[in-house]
């Protein structure tokens, strides 16, 4: 079944190549089978029943590495996530007429197969292999079809990233040859390695840049405007809504519970940086005119704040971070969507120049503001339960820190509803005089997401039961291990 | 006459059975069928058989690889020991022959003139011979010998576009620098036989053995001088200087040649030299080919990320995987298997596709007539499947995954790693990193946009060639151990 789950967009992919005027549709029936499928999991998936649909064959038995793959509450949300937004980000592209379509959707789906592996990989090796095969579809839906200045800054992207994975590889082979015997990938004999404080800190550097590169974490973010800016909008959206959630992943699944007296040693760092991150990145998202870059720092600003929770190591942190990663995926990936329905009809996203958009095109307004309102956690809306959840972790770890990460809070208000008011409201100009109200396509598109960010925003009990016992799980080996080692 | 003939047959039948053992059941069957081949491609001129020549030596390459594979488990040595045929010499020998046979499918269409196309055969046959006594030498006479089999054809082949200045230079070039290389290598063995009293491997590696650690100085100077002879023949920085020169010059199909089937035999017998004779990990020679290893690494990445010219930066790309190689001859003192089966895989992963993008550079620099970067510019847009192959092969050439490619690079840092070089994998690691950088230009290029690329005809059969080797690179990233787990 996750074999299934997890290969059944590739041979779709293949598919769509060879569906030349029907891509999109293709794509698009493909990615809801695929969403009914992790439906069907849902529904069979017991949370306090720890990893399960697991699957464990040799892959390279000779090298230790191992096809093995389940799902626990943490992967289980992640997956949905990735299953519910990839038709919605195919759905999404339908407006748009993009050359070679087969190629670019079949991308696509290899993304999707390559986000669910690497959200169900219990073996380093396979986690590894599925992280970088993510890697590849992005660079080229970004090379392909990005914007003017692509090359250059899909190339810095693909270096960047590489680069952490590289060291991520390092980290992996170092661990995998001090396991005991003919050494194994295998997660579970990762969680239980003795190794000392000294060699934890190496593979928690080595392992933290790659991730915090993905997820971006400052000061390694520097790829992540620009490459947000100049994609074209679904991969944008992968990018942001689903693709960064592989770096928070990587830490919870791979980091926190591998290394735990490394995070003991580096994790109020890590936790430093994230926050001087969402302070940052607000800052310079209340200055920017460009309302798809204002989108991309405001996203890294929210990433921070997660990394700042989950390093919390508290079951607060790590649910709010849970609920956060899918609400973020849900408001982030909207937002881009609105952006792109702006440039689409006005061919500007420099802010100044709109205007009065709420007179002409009053539905497409009140999605516009919802999605804004869950961006800067109004209570009832998801971000509201995630940061909520998220700061009051931090409070527990420390209550300065807890005070500044709220700052992201106001900061986020200002930057938003002020892109709003540019927006929205105001006296209409030539530009947006004539601005169409949403489609039906583009309402398809808004309307379960904003479902989403409602029920989340509600009653997020059916999420938050999913994740509880795993997190609660995680807590026990990261705090067993380490109390084990201090002995 | 019946009668007479039917009295005879079974006593000319029991001579063989009582002869089989010694004469009539060869056990050298593959280098005397590879020798018989390039006899036979020299006479074809004289005997008119010239339009018969290649389906000939293709049969002939695919009879020699059948008795190749027979000797399989043979382990027996020949000549008095001057030639063992083991494991280890068959898989690489399989693997020498079944490029040579990808080369004589590649390559017929592009010599210049038809007539110089049975030399260039009957040449490349005895290099083929020469490559051969490389992987199964047991003696330092043969390794020499195989040597200088296999360079001469070369010499000539580099200069066999007569009319150009720079094919002329590089066979000079490739002749004076082989000759230099090949003096330091003579007056190594002579160094090794002065301390040893022999010439034999097996020998040489009881007394190497016998030391325990105090090595005479003629034994040290000696390997350092075969190490030099060796570095140079398999392009190490920095005795490297000759390669990118050579290769450039020569023309293309001769280049494809020289960078697989010679690169292969060259490190098939430098690390035959090394796993043999000097495994026990003296401080002298490790640390010698730490720096050769670190150097080439270095100086084949970088400078390749400058070059404008795409077959001058496979030249330097090539040299930069020597480097790569040069990490598992230096640990040869953990397991030998392992080191053995990454340096196959190394050189059939590198071999396959080194030798796609050579097929993909003859295709397209015979339309453009130009072998720069730039004649790749803008080549997907009438040429998918070249743009196809082009990116896998240079996916796999950058090392990543789930390319043959990636599992080479990491055969190779596991196998350091496990010797605990750390240092040397982290450079090894940045040095993909480099890599990346100039295989992804010739990506990019074909992507642009801007200007409107080539069309590129491309027939059936070659069609068929770049996607068998495409698809056998992704076979070989997906079941590595179909090539790693024969040694």
């Amino acid at each position: 079944m996750l074999a299934l789950l997890i290969f059944f967009p590739l041979i779709a992919a293949a598919i769509v190549l060879f569906a030349n005027e029907n891509a999109k549709r293709v794509a698009l029936f493909a990615g809801m089978v695929e969403f009914a499928l992790s439906i069907v999991m849902v529904a069979q998936f017991n949370p306090g029943g720890g990893t399960q649909f697991g699957m464990d064959y040799w892959w390279v038995q000779a090298l230790g590495i191992s096809f093995k793959v389940g799902m626990d509450g943490i992967s289980m949300l992640l997956v949905l996530l990735t299953t519910f937004l990839t038709p919605i980000i195919i759905l999404s592209s339908f407006s748009h007429s993009y050359k070679n379509a087969p190629l670019f959707y079949s991308l696509i789906l290899v993304m999707q197969m390559a986000l669910v592996g690497v959200f169900v990989a219990l073996d380093g090796f396979l986690f590894y292999i599925f992280w970088e095969l993510a890697l590849i579809p992005i660079y080229l839906i970004c090379l392909m079809w990005g914007g003017k200045d692509r090359v250059r800054i899909t190339l810095k992207f693909f270096i960047y990233t590489l680069f952490g994975s590289l060291l991520m590889l390092v980290g992996l082979i170092y661990l995998f040859l001090q396991t005991p015997g003919s050494h194994t990938f295998d997660i579970h004999a990762f969680y239980t390695l003795h190794l000392s404080v000294q060699q934890q800190a190496w593979i928690f550097w080595a392992f933290f840049l790659a991730f915090a590169i993905k997820m971006p974490v400052f000061p390694f973010h520097t790829w992540q405007p620009d490459t947000y800016t100049d994609s074209p909008t679904p991969g944008t959206m992968l990018l942001s809504g689903i693709m960064l959630k592989m770096g928070i992943y990587g830490v919870i699944r791979w980091l926190l519970p591998v290394v735990p007296l490394g995070v003991a040693d580096w994790g109020t760092t890590a936790m430093v940086l994230s926050i001087i991150g969402v302070v940052y990145a607000s800052c310079i998202a209340l200055v920017q005119k460009d309302f798809k870059r204002l989108i991309a720092y405001s996203s890294i600003a929210h990433v921070g704040l997660i990394s700042a929770g989950i390093f919390s190591l508290t079951l607060q942190g790590l649910q709010g971070g849970m609920i956060q990663m899918l609400s973020h995926g849900i408001n982030v990936v909207g937002m881009f969507f609105i952006a792109d329905i702006i440039m689409r009809r006005t061919n500007t996203r420099t802010m100044s120049d709109l205007g009065g958009i709420r007179n002409v095109a009053p539905t497409f307004a009140t999605y516009f503001i919802i999605i804004l309102l869950a961006t800067v956690a109004l209570p009832l809306t998801n971000g509201f339960i995630g940061e909520f959840l998220l700061i009051n972790g931090v409070y527990q770890y420390n209550s300065w820190m807890a005070a500044i990460a709220g700052l992201t809070i106001i900061l986020g208000a200002v930057y938003m509803l002020n892109s709003y008011q540019k927006i929205s409201l105001g006296e209409k100009n030539k530009l947006t005089d004539t601005f169409a109200d949403l489609t039906s396509n583009e309402k398809s598109v808004l309307i379960p997401l904003v479902v989403m960010i409602f029920w989340i925003g509600i009653y997020p009990k059916p999420f938050l039961d999913i994740a509880e016992p795993s997190v609660l799980n995680l807590l026990n080996v990261i705090h067993g291990a380490g109390g084990a080692l201090l002995k | 006459m019946n009668i007479g003939r039917c009295k005879k047959r079974p006593a000319f039948g029991s001579r063989i059975v009582n002869l089989q053992p010694s004469i009539l059941y060869f056990e050298m069957n593959t280098l005397i069928i590879l020798s018989a081949l390039g006899v036979l491609a020299l006479f074809s001129e004289m005997l008119n058989f010239k339009k018969a020549l290649l389906p000939l030596i293709m049969l002939g390459l695919v009879g020699a690889l059948a008795a190749d594979v027979m000797d399989w488990n043979l382990n027996k040595s020949f000549y008095n020991n001057m030639i063992t045929v083991d494991n280890y010499s068959v898989a690489f020998t399989g693997l020498l022959i079944v490029i040579t046979l990808l080369w004589f499918i590649m390559s017929p269409e592009f010599f210049h003139e038809p007539t110089s196309r049975v030399d260039h055969f009957a040449l490349i046959i005895f290099a083929l011979v020469g490559a051969q006594l490389m992987t199964s030498y047991s003696n330092m006479l043969m390794l020499f010998l195989g040597i200088e089999i296999l360079s001469i054809p070369m010499f000539i082949l580099a200069g066999s576009n007569k009319s150009d200045l720079n094919s002329n230079e590089a066979a000079l070039k490739y002749f004076l620098m082989g000759a230099f290389a090949t003096g330091f290598l003579l007056f190594g063995i002579a160094l090794i036989y002065g301390a040893t009293g022999s010439f034999n491997i097996q020998t040489i590696a009881q007394f190497v053995f016998g030391q325990q650690g105090n090595f005479p100085v003629m034994i040290i100077a000696g390997v350092l001088m075969m190490l030099v002879g060796l570095a140079f023949k398999v392009s190490a920085a920095p005795f490297h200087f000759w390669a990118p020169d050579v290769y450039t010059g020569s023309p293309t199909v001769i280049t494809a040649f020289m960078s697989t089937v010679v690169k292969t035999a060259a490190f098939a017998g430098f690390f035959r030299l090394f796993f043999t004779c000097f495994n026990t990990g003296n401080a002298v020679w490790t640390n010698t080919i730490w720096v050769l290893a670190a150097l080439t690494i270095i100086i084949g990445n970088l400078t390749a990320v400058s070059q404008t010219n795409f077959k001058r930066m496979l030249a330097y790309s090539s040299i930069a995987h020597a480097g790569y190689m040069l990490l598992a001859i230096l640990s040869v003192s953990g397991s030998r298997e392992y080191a053995q089966g990454s340096v196959l895989f190394y050189a059939a992963a590198y071999s396959i596709s080194s030798i796609t993008s050579f097929a993909v550079l003859l295709l397209v620099s015979h339309i453009t007539k130009s072998d720069s970067i730039d004649s790749f510019n803008g080549l997907a847009k009438k040429n998918p499947l070249l743009a196809f192959v082009t990116v896998l092969a240079m996916l796999s050439l950058a090392g990543i995954p789930p390319m043959a490619g990636f599992f080479a690079k990491y055969y190779v840092f596991t196998a350091a790693l496990q010797q605990h070089y750390t240092g040397l994998v982290l450079i090894a690691v940045a040095g993909s990193l480099v890599g990346v950088f100039y295989y992804f230009r010739i990506i990019i290029a074909m992507f642009k946009t801007e200007t409107e690329g080539v069309d590129v005809p491309v027939t059936n059969v070659f069609g068929a060639f770049l996607v068998v080797t495409s698809l056998a690179a992704l076979l070989l990233g997906i079941m590595p151990q179909l090539v790693a787990g024969l040694l």
